[in-house]
């Protein structure tokens, strides 16, 4: 750890461990309710379990995001943080406001529109966050030396945090609720998110691979054209079917295609990237995050994203299993594995374990990403059967959800899996103090 | 590529185009809310009624267990539609009354399958909540969903 200021990202991530943990206990408890579906219906039913489970991934991806921008700025710009202080009071009020949600959801308090149901304190509670964080990481940055990750982190960041104003905009028509809340929901994940990974992806293969800043930061400002171009008017896939003008049908098929072409250009930079470096870096858990990471996203955002987005598709899939079958792998792929990959790539140095190579952690990631990969599977099995039952033949919903069982009891069997994977990485990330497997003799020693 | 495509020129490739994009976005948009206004939901009236009713359904988080024109969660059956389906759209009474009937009858506690728990809402509210899907169900989506099942 080059600044002692750095230290604030291991509150962060901490933080955002802890609601890793209840996020997927959440998810698990939602697909056991799919299986056997009187499980706590009147204690505990299935919208408020639902709130907890994609609130508490939403909190904990950004306090992530924030932990990280508090990581790599410092290093970026050659100085410590504008405000110790500032950022940990920044945590107490996301905490506090988090806590808040999901009491306030337990006991029946709530919005209803998807995402954005924190009660009207809370959303301001974030805002004040946000207009904490955006001046104490501004000012640190126009103080210190400008590079192309941290001028990529800052608008990403910037950006979302502005359009979380869109969180309070909720018109009394439907349709202009819907087209509003797709500026916060859209242009979060499939834009301004995007920046932040790349941005994080950049710093990690800058410090990972060796490879010259110059390469990499030339990459990451084509990666974000191309995430930006397509995302933007990408929008319109959203646009199809909730009151707004057919000519989004084509403007929505032919942008969101583009849009898999910003995630396979990280993907590709991760391996290039690895390929190019000379620098043997220890902390190969770190590495495998990154890689994989990127390689998800690509089959999640990308490749599941694509399989409905077109409208003649999307037509009949719109609202199926495939929704939840791409949702579930593109976060997966771009957000969550892209934040465990900078925990574990900053959690030994904050600890002062490094250097590292955490086989633990690895066995995490193959059982965390084994079990989302396989949960997409039977989702996509499961919604392309619901597609053809319900969308084309006609058959009633619960008719045919009757006939899924076999498909969500396996999803239920791989939640376990993350389940599992996800307590296993928190274990390596706070309990294991030392290499469980010894290296063996290195034949070329790596620099 | 690395002689034409400098640092620079990549960074302002970037910055130049999204602001394009932005522009354009920001112009549909605008195009597109006087549509929703003036043609997509101006097949019935926003009444009072119908914005009590949108409260009514944000308030008990339908959205987490249905989806509303395909948005929501998929729990539950799709709602867009279920006027038509109910072949209620256009009798308000009836409308209410299939709605209320329904809902007084959750949760079914029916062993093995899915249960609607029990919302605390007024007459006037359901009433609402009624008239609200009406609304909803006459939007112009395009013709979406493909039939009536949802």
């Amino acid at each position: 750890m080059k600044y002692q200021s750095q230290k604030v990202a291991y509150a962060y991530f901490l933080v955002a461990m802890a609601l890793f943990g209840i996020q997927v206990l959440g998810g698990l408890l939602l697909g056991w309710i799919y299986v056997s579906p009187n499980t706590l219906s009147e204690a505990l039913p299935f919208n408020i379990v639902r709130m907890i489970h994609t609130n508490a991934l939403i909190v904990w991806l950004l306090l992530g995001f924030f932990g990280a921008a508090y990581y790599l700025v410092p290093e970026e710009s050659e100085r410590e943080i504008f405000s110790v202080k500032l950022a940990y009071i920044q945590l107490a009020i996301l905490v506090v406001g988090t806590l808040g949600a999901v009491g306030s959801y337990l006991v029946g308090i709530h919005g209803g529109r998807e995402f954005l149901e924190q009660p009207l304190w809370v959303k301001f509670g974030i805002l004040v966050a946000a207009v904490i964080f955006l001046a104490n990481v501004s000012l640190t940055f126009l103080a210190g030396r400008k590079t192309a990750i941290t001028n990529i982190l800052m608008m990403g960041l910037w950006l979302l945090c502005l359009l979380w104003v869109f969180a309070f905009i909720n018109p009394d028509n439907l349709s202009l609720d819907k087209m509003y809340w797709w500026m916060v929901v859209h242009l979060w994940v499939e834009a301004t998110w995007e920046l932040v990974m790349a941005a994080i992806l950049g710093f990690l293969m800058l410090k990972l691979t060796g490879v010259d800043r110059e390469v990499i930061e030339k990459w990451l400002y084509v990666i974000v054209a191309t995430a930006l171009f397509s995302g933007i008017l990408g929008t319109g896939h959203h646009f199809y079917w909730i009151g707004t003008p057919g000519y989004w049908q084509w403007i929505g098929s032919v942008f969101s295609t583009f849009e898999v072409v910003p995630f396979f250009a990280m993907m590709s930079f991760a391996f290039v990237m690895v390929w190019k470096g000379r620098k043997n870096h220890p902390n190969k858990a770190a590495l495998l995050w990154s890689l994989g990471s990127s390689t998800v996203a690509f089959f999640g955002a990308g490749v599941w994203g694509f399989l409905h987005t077109l409208h003649g598709v999307n037509f009949y899939t719109h609202g199926t299993q495939i929704t939840a079958a791409h949702g579930h792998l593109a976060f997966y792929g771009a957000y969550v594995a892209l934040n465990l990959a900078m925990f574990t790539y900053a959690m030994p140095v904050l600890r002062n374990r490094a250097p590292y190579n955490q086989v633990l952690n690895m066995a995490s990631f193959w059982l965390m990403t084994g079990g989302m990969a396989f949960m997409t599977f039977t989702l996509t099995f499961a919604g392309t059967i619901q597609t053809h039952m319900q969308r084309i033949v006609g058959d009633y919903y619960m008719d045919v959800q009757d006939q899924l069982g076999l498909f969500y009891l396996m999803r239920f069997g791989s939640g376990v899996a993350v389940v599992l994977g996800a307590l296993l990485f928190i274990y390596s990330m706070l309990v294991v103090r030392r290499e469980v497997v010894q290296p063996g003799p290195v034949a070329v020693p790596g620099e | 590529m690395s002689e034409i495509l400098t640092k620079s020129r990549a960074r302002n490739v970037f910055y130049g185009g999204s602001i394009f994009f932005v522009v354009v976005f920001v112009a549909l948009t605008a195009q597109s809310h006087r549509h929703i206004v003036d043609k997509a939901t101006a097949g019935m009236p926003l009444t009072e009624e119908v914005r009590l009713g949108k409260h009514v359904w944000e308030r008990n988080s339908c959205i987490n267990c249905h989806t509303l024109h395909g948005e929501g969660a998929y729990f539950a059956p799709e709602v867009g539609n279920v006027m038509t389906r109910w072949g209620v759209l256009d009798d308000p009474e009836l409308a209410y009354e299939m709605l209320d009937g329904w809902m007084q009858a959750q949760p079914s506690g029916i062993e093995g399958r899915r249960q609607m728990p029990h919302f605390e809402i007024t007459e006037e509210e359901m009433r609402a909540l009624a008239e609200f899907l009406r609304w909803a169900d006459q939007t112009d989506t395009q013709n979406w969903p493909p039939n009536d099942a949802g």
